[in-house]
């Protein structure tokens, strides 16, 4: 069928443009390594054949560089659909993964955890997650009166709690102490010091959580045709909306747990798709998906290439807004 | 026949007011029933309780036996296709897209589309007349294709029971005579239909039977011509209206006249009228509040009929006959008890050249209406010409519009002369 077909060349596309960018983010660091030895050592570690590229080179490339760029991948691919469906969900174009104060929440936690007096292992990404989780919940639970949750209170909700939260960790920014620049460092989103560890917890919530958003899919098209249209087409509309509320919020929960808060991909990426594939969730879904995943690992290896590293969340803004501006005045950027 | 949809005693509030209270209907299979009222007066509230948008507070409603209360969305989607007054839609989904989305009730959460789903999007799409937009973006067509848009994706959910409010509100007059059709074919197949309709008109002209909401309640319920009278119109709508039959359609046909609060006029103000010309000046005057006398008319003239409709005092002629002494006193009583005489643009003919030489010899006032000119109008020769030109310079000459205020003033003036020298008996 026709639209099967231009999905999968979307796709099919957007995955070769992913490979692209991974095999030439692998070459760039201190150390040149050619992409052809790059692929070489990744083929060689996937399928356990032998590889004449130097043990270094081995190491560099799948310990510090492929988890790096597997979880940028990972990070930009749960943010960019968690944003495509809260974009649809508020049917509001200023709405953003953090829309609900999962951000809000994962710095509150993440930040708690960094001044706290007593350092506890993984507490940090346990902490952001659960702290992230809360939030959402919480703001559910407010903007939710007899079974309804009109999205309107919902987004009202999300800033007054985005707000309260903001306070609650400049607080503990100003008393941090020593603790302020690894804090910030953090708030400002970062993928350094990544490990397969966390690359493999990340694909144990990203990848359900989104199979089952994409089933959710058509749902969620008729969802941005108002709720009293979708209700007359059969769906359950507070039952679909808690459902995408609450698996978004996992897959943003679960991005910002490893990476920080790394802002604009989640907006900007589901806009840039929108224009070129249309509104329909069935292939601007997946796109957007893939397309974030190259965003972030494209930005985040202009982070790292300089001289001193970058946190990632800097460069998704510094690049992402001026090409958003871009695409606002010559293209017009629909509201969704 | 069978209730395809039966209403309860059903009340819901909404925000704290009350929008519907203690409604019960019933609405046979195979019908199109519409939902007339004015602004306010529930009738969306009431599409939207059918289709279990709403839950109502009190009262059940039981679509094709089941009641929807109990039914998930799912299942009554399956019953119950909603063509909602405007959508809004932002997003530039393409038209077919749109009505593919009415199939939404009969797919399975993993299921593609059948041919079956396809066959129906395609016959929708026909039927509605959509089919040059089908590849457009659903937000570059204009308002009124839009609602066709809508109405193909509820064919295409294909349910017994089709819920349309207001259908034909942004379309052309071709339009919305084409989509009523369409909807009567509908009917004509078997399917229930309730459609919320503002325009009186057309809700007479194409529903089997009407509902007449007015502030949360059904005031009238049955066929059209027994719903839309001039009293329940004025109750409900609070503007003055004639209810009367459309002489192309023969349906109920309303015109409504702005309420004014100071309606009630006093005076009595006699109308010399003839081959319909008085139709439009009766029809301000009474809804001015004047009292009116007509004559001398042709017993079957329009004018005629319309002043027994408006209760008003009549003087006829046998048709073609021409006015005798007899029909003239008459006039002349009738002169004399009005306060004014309004003289409309009547073809001037033998036969009626006493009554305008009644008018000249009588004291009331007298206002011209200026329509048709004279020699257009005249077939009473230089007689005519000479009655015309006399009534135009004892008259107020003014147009069809000015003749209410015209008639005002000249009522003004008689109450304002002393009593002695009033030249009513």
């Amino acid at each position: 069928m026709k639209t099967s077909v231009r999905t999968g060349a979307w796709i099919g596309g957007l995955i070769g443009a992913l490979v692209a960018v991974t095999l030439v983010s692998a070459t760039i660091g201190p150390v040149a390594i050619g992409a052809g030895s790059v692929a070489d050592i990744a083929l060689a570690s996937l399928l356990g054949g032998a590889t004449d590229a130097p043990a270094s080179h081995r190491t560099i490339v799948m310990s510090i560089r492929l988890p790096r760029i597997a979880l940028g991948a990972l990070v930009g691919f749960a943010l960019a659909a968690a944003g495509t469906v809260m974009q649809g969900f508020f049917r509001n174009p200023m709405a953003d993964p953090s829309i609900i104060g999962v951000s809000a929440g994962a710095a509150t936690g993440a930040v708690a955890a960094i001044v706290a007096p007593v350092a506890v292992p993984v507490a940090l990404p346990v902490a952001a997650f659960v702290g992230a989780l809360i939030a959402a919940f919480g703001v559910y639970l407010l903007a939710s009166e007899g079974g309804r949750t009109p999205v309107q209170t919902l987004l009202l909700a999300g800033v007054a709690v985005q707000t309260f939260l903001g306070a609650v960790v400049s607080f503990m920014l100003v008393s941090a102490g020593r603790d302020i620049q690894e804090a910030i460092y953090w708030l400002m989103g970062h993928l350094h010091h990544s490990t397969w560890g966390e690359v493999t917890v990340a694909t144990a919530v990203v990848l359900p959580a989104f199979l089952g958003l994409l089933v959710y899919a058509r749902d969620l098209n008729v969802l941005l045709l108002g709720e009293e249209d979708a209700h007359s087409l059969g769906i359950e509309v507070e039952r679909t909306k808690r459902l995408l509320l609450t698996v978004s919020s996992l897959l943003t929960a679960a991005a910002v747990a490893v990476a920080g808060v790394i802002g604009f991909v989640g907006l900007v990426v589901p806009h840039v798709m929108r224009l070129l594939v249309g509104p329909d969730h069935r292939i601007l879904l997946p796109t957007s998906a893939l397309a974030g995943a190259s965003f972030l690992v494209a930005t985040d290896t202009i982070a790292r290439a300089g001289a001193a590293e970058l946190p990632v969340g800097i460069v998704t803004a510094a690049v992402g807004a001026p090409f958003f501006l871009y695409l606002l005045r010559k293209r017009e950027v629909q509201s969704p | 026949m069978t209730a395809a949809i039966d209403i309860d005693d059903v009340s819901v509030t909404l925000g704290g007011v009350s929008v519907l209270e203690s409604v019960s209907t019933t609405v046979d299979e195979g019908t199109l029933v519409g939902l007339v009222g004015p602004n306010g007066a529930g009738k969306t509230t009431l599409l939207r309780t059918i289709n279990g948008v709403l839950t109502p507070d009190r009262g059940s409603i039981c679509v094709a036996g089941k009641g929807v209360a109990g039914l998930d969305s799912r299942a009554v989607s399956r019953l119950v296709a909603t063509v909602p007054q405007s959508t809004a839609s932002t997003f530039e989904f393409p038209v077919r897209r749109i009505v593919e989305m009415g199939r939404t009730p009969h797919l399975g959460r993993f299921g593609t589309r059948t041919a079956d789903d396809r066959a129906a999007v395609e016959k929708a799409i026909h039927r509605a007349a959509v089919e040059h937009l089908a590849d457009r973006p659903v937000t570059a067509v204009s308002g009124g294709e839009r609602q066709r848009v809508f109405l193909a994706r509820a064919l295409a959910q294909d349910t017994p029971v089709l819920l349309l409010d207001e259908p034909t509100s942004d379309l052309d007059v071709n339009h919305q005579v084409r989509t009523l059709d369409l909807v009567a074919d509908l009917v004509g197949e078997g399917r229930t239909v309730v459609a919320a309709i503002h325009d009186l008109d057309l809700a007479a002209r194409y529903c089997d039977e009407l509902r007449l909401l007015h502030d949360g309640r059904i005031r009238a319920a049955g066929p059209p011509e027994s719903v839309l009278t001039d009293a329940t119109v004025e109750a409900a709508f609070g503007a003055q209206a004639t209810v009367t039959t459309h002489p192309v359609t023969g349906t109920a046909t309303v015109t409504a006249f702005g309420s004014d609060s100071s309606a009630e006029r006093d005076g009595t103000v006699h109308v010399v009228g003839g081959g319909a010309a008085a139709t439009p000046l009766l029809h301000r005057l009474d809804a001015a509040g004047f009292d009116l006398s007509v004559g001398a008319v042709s017993v079957d003239d329009p004018d005629a009929e319309l002043a027994r409709t408006l209760d008003a005092d009549l003087v006829t002629v046998p048709p073609y006959a021409p006015v005798d002494g007899e029909t003239r006193e008459a006039v002349t009583d009738q002169l004399c008890r009005a306060d004014a005489v309004v003289v409309a643009d009547v073809t001037v003919a033998p036969g009626n050249c006493p009554i305008l030489e009644a008018v000249l010899d009588a004291a009331t006032p007298i206002v011209v209406v200026d329509g048709r000119p004279v020699d257009a109008r005249n077939v009473a020769g230089a007689r005519g010409r000479r009655l015309v030109r006399r009534l135009r310079e004892r008259g107020t000459v003014v147009d069809a519009d000015g003749v209410v205020s015209a008639v005002q003033r000249a009522v003004d003036a008689v109450d304002r002369r002393p009593a002695e020298t009033d030249p009513r008996p």
